[in-house]
């Protein structure tokens, strides 16, 4: 069916490809699919949740919350549900008037300038979709867009989907023991010698999934200084803003001088409000920039602006559920981290977000599953934990780029944003597993 | 800047004329510019005329959604789903579970075939949603697509942004009579269409029952689309949003059950429209596994899951539904018994004052030739199709909404569209009272 043999570094992710005979199946002769899905049809969570729901396994892998939302946040849905005929109708194509106008009013006062709700805002089917937005109405063929690596995996596939070229640029962890996502840096040096004519934009991701490195002021002003210079797009993505630890503070680079005219800060409700299955996300930026994307989009969600609104009146409060949440993590962080650290594993601690990486190369593990012989180590390791161990994690290698991969094999990661039960039940199987050896 | 911005869209809105090419401003930068994908799909004419909604004096019968209730069990069911706390996080990104089992089971009972709800369904963001991950997947730069009118808006910004060049056929109105013409009277000229398909031609995109005028395709005229589909080796995209909406007499046939097409037609049903829900934006494709896992690769890199709760929500109003199916209390056929009701009214009251309106089959569109009222409007600005400019006088002067038909057809086919005027009739009782007084007035100076 494809007229060339794809070589890339997604069809190294070994999920069982039918090839299907176009002709004998379907009598239809010609290509079906569209070139512009050549090399991003692997994707590493349809493939993992998959085998996480086969095996039934304690699930401390993919990026939700399984504790319950915050009441006010089911309140809010239940009373927009039963708030009137229109509010089950379409609502303005660009953002709900009742969120654009709070979300303005909130982020307003965070940047300290005035934001437009009408002009400056898309509101998107979660945060994928304003990045989906984002490079689909910025980035033409043959534009080159900086990835910071380790990143979240839908920015390549995005990039290239667009037409657009991945610029790949490592983190990278400084000598010695890296115990915290501080230890990971970002050289300015490696930043400016990836620069060419047809760079159009660099894609951040603080606080960082999977790291969870939040990063520092002069780190951002780096970055800011060199968008400035060379006049290149920042696309922030800041799902996870509100969760930073240990006196860890998120700063936006779209506050930073010169940086929000040229800046789209990616937010998510999901994360925002523990909710991930409403998949309401937003673009933010400035105007001229935005209005790109609305020619994308069409889209129509109501409830999330009672919650923002709740959100608005009490920040800064000890009510905030802003404030609640990071001090209720961070106790599951540090319980994650010391029970790996119980069984000789080094975890990475985490400055924000929901991860936490943890280098496992310490553990020896018979690895004997033909299937994923060709495999990275970790895509092994954290195949047989789910089949053997019933413990779903996510491979690190899965953040990067396979001409970077080499050195992160063996780094697995996990979620511990997560009901106290089910991280009991994650450690009950790392205790015993260790037990064992 | 900002001021630039606004005087520039009043510009355009002002001009309202779909053929204008959108002028960029200057920016600040030469790379901040917008990517070539986009280029002169940014005109809508939403934006010209949703500005009109505003105003409260105005009836609306220009948009097409329902101000009528949904029924009380889904809303109620989407209540329950909210309740659940693991309703709130990621579901399955091509679909919900429980919701693609449930389409499984209608459909299936539908088609009279096993479908695969994991790999034959795709969960999308409305019909809208179904149509982008159908035309990005499989449509590309150097294919033809070709487009019915009148058309919905979207399938030529869709087709044109995944670099495709849309062709186009319209439905033609062949009756002896003047008056009393059904959706039924227009039809397309069978050698027009065999002489749209050639070698490059990826796809058809079909519309039963058809947004605005209310054709329900009969199974001859799908089988002669079909035939020329297996002649020419083309894919169907079959938007059947309004699949449950057909009045009496007129049954809904799927392309995709007639022989040879299932392999090569992708389906499209929406939640909001089965159920009243427009602003839940939920809506399916279904089709074979080779052609809806290339939808899935769009959704999986675009926006990777649809909403949980509102997915279970539909999925037990469709469980409800399916239990009823071929009952007068299942919703899909209560909901086009209370529509027929209200069509034959409006078709009534628009005959009052004057004007000849199409008698929809299906959906709850209806348009109106305008001609018989002679209405002068050499006044308004020039450039425009006649509808455009009548809907701004009628507006204006009479109060009253619709959208111009000629916005759903290109340009070669606006002399044949520019006398009829759209009306949306899924309305309640006081807003087609409120319609009728100004129709039985019309003649009143």
């Amino acid at each position: 069916m494809l007229r060339r043999p794809v070589r890339n570094w997604a069809s190294i992710w070994k999920r069982p490809v039918r090839l299907i005979n176009c002709q004998k199946k379907t009598g239809m002769a010609r290509q079906l699919h569209a070139r512009r899905l050549e090399g991003v049809d692997k994707n590493i969570w349809v493939e993992f949740t998959q085998l996480t729901a086969d095996y039934k396994a304690v699930n401390v892998g993919q990026g939700f919350p399984d504790f319950s939302p915050p009441s006010f946040i089911q309140e809010a849905f239940c009373s927009a549900i039963t708030g009137g005929a229109s509010m089950h109708q379409y609502t303005r194509g660009f953002g709900h008037p009742a969120l654009v106008k709070i979300l303005a009013k909130f982020f307003g006062r965070i940047v300290g300038r005035d934001i437009d709700p009408m002009e400056d805002f898309q509101i998107t089917v979660g945060a994928y979709q304003a990045l989906f937005c984002t490079f689909q109405a910025l980035i033409d063929e043959g534009d080159e867009v900086i990835i910071v690596e380790p990143f979240f995996d839908c920015y390549q596939p995005m990039v290239k989907m667009a037409g657009g070229t991945p610029l790949l640029l490592v983190c990278q962890k400084s000598t010695g023991p890296a115990l915290s996502s501080a230890d990971w840096v970002l050289s300015p040096e490696e930043l400016a010698s990836n620069l060419n004519p047809r760079t159009k934009a660099i894609v951040i991701n603080t606080p960082n999934n999977p790291l969870g490195k939040v990063y520092q002021r002069d780190e951002l002003q780096m970055i800011a200084d060199f968008c400035i210079k060379h006049d290149i797009i920042c696309i922030s993505d800041e799902v996870y803003e509100w969760l930073t630890y240990d006196g860890a503070q998120h700063i936006k680079i779209a506050s930073l001088p010169g940086m929000w005219e040229r800046t789209v800060t990616i937010g998510s409700a999901g994360k925002s409000f523990s909710a991930t299955g409403w998949k309401v996300g937003w673009a933010m930026g400035p105007g001229n920039i935005i209005k790109h994307l609305k020619t994308i989009h069409q889209n129509s969600v109501y409830h999330c602006a009672t919650a923002a609104q709740r959100e608005y009146d009490t920040f800064g409060t000890e009510d905030s559920y802003f404030k609640q949440l990071p001090a209720q993590l961070h106790k599951k962080r540090l319980r994650l981290a010391e029970c790996l650290r119980s069984v000789g594993l080094e975890p990475v601690m985490p400055q924000g977000g929901y991860f936490m990486i943890t280098d496992i190369s310490s553990l020896q593990v018979d690895l004997n599953d033909p299937s994923t012989k060709d495999e990275p180590y970790d895509f092994r390791i954290v195949k047989w934990l789910i089949k053997e161990k019933g413990l779903a994690t996510i491979p690190v290698s899965g953040f990067y780029s396979p001409e970077h991969r080499g050195n992160v094999q063996n780094y697995i990661r996990f979620c511990f944003v997560k009901e106290d039960s089910t991280l009991k039940a994650a450690e009950d199987i790392i205790r015993q597993w260790s037990v064992k050896k | 800047r900002n001021s630039g911005q606004h005087l520039l869209c009043k510009l355009t809105a002002a001009a309202s004329s779909y053929k204008v090419l959108f002028v960029f401003t200057s920016m600040a930068s030469v790379t901040h510019k917008n990517a070539k994908r986009i280029e002169g799909l940014d005109k809508n004419v939403w934006i010209t005329f949703t500005s009109v909604a505003a105003d409260p004096t105005i009836v609306n019968l220009g948009q097409g959604y329902p101000d009528i209730p949904p029924p009380s069990y889904v809303k109620e069911g989407l209540v329950q789903a909210v309740m659940v706390d693991r309703l709130n996080q990621y579901t399955r990104g091509f679909g919900h579970p429980t919701l693609v089992k449930a389409l499984s089971q209608v459909y299936g009972k539908v088609c009279g075939r096993q479908i695969d709800p994991f790999k034959e369904i795709l969960v999308t963001v409305g019909g809208y949603g179904s149509l982008f991950c159908s035309i990005q997947g499989l449509i590309e730069e150097g294919d033809e697509v070709i487009i019915i009118e009148p058309f919905f808006d979207c399938y030529v910004p869709m087709v044109k942004m995944a670099g495709a060049k849309p062709v186009f056929i319209p439905l033609r109105l062949k009756s002896d009579r003047k008056t009393d013409i059904s959706s039924a009277d227009w039809f397309l000229d069978q050698d027009e269409l065999a002489s749209k398909f050639n070698s490059k031609t990826k796809a058809i995109i079909i519309n039963t029952p058809n947004n605005p005028i209310g054709k329900v395709f009969t199974r001859n005229e799908l089988q002669a689309i079909a035939d020329l589909c297996i002649k020419h080796d083309t894919l169907c995209l079959s938007d059947e949003v309004y699949e449950w909406l057909t009045y009496k007499g007129h049954d809904h046939v799927k392309i995709a059950t007639l022989p040879g097409m299932w392999d090569r037609t992708i389906t499209v049903g929406s939640a909001g429209k089965t159920f009243s829900v427009t602003g839940w934006k939920l809506g399916w494709s279904i089709g074979p596994e080779h052609l809806v896992k290339h939808l899935q690769t769009v959704m999986q890199n675009s926006l990777y899951a649809c909403p949980t709760p509102l997915q279970e929500a539909v999925a037990q109003g469709l469980l409800r539904d399916y239990e009823l199916m071929g009952q007068p209390d299942c919703y899909f056929s209560s909901l086009a018994e209370e529509l027929q009701g209200k069509r034959d009214r409006i078709a009534t009251i628009l005959k009052q004052a004057g004007m000849n309106p199409v008698i929809p089959e299906g959906g709850y569109f209806m348009i109106a030739d305008v001609t018989a009222l002679n209405q002068h409007l050499s006044h308004v600005e020039d450039d425009e199709p006649y509808d455009y400019k009548f809907i701004k006088w009628m507006t204006k002067e009479k109060k009253l909404a619709a959208i111009p038909v000629t916005a759903f057809c290109g340009e070669e086919s606006i002399k044949h569209f520019e006398k009829y005027i759209r009306f949306c009739f899924i309305k309640q009782d006081s807003t087609l009272d409120a319609a009728e007084a100004i129709l039985k007035n019309w003649n009143k100076a």
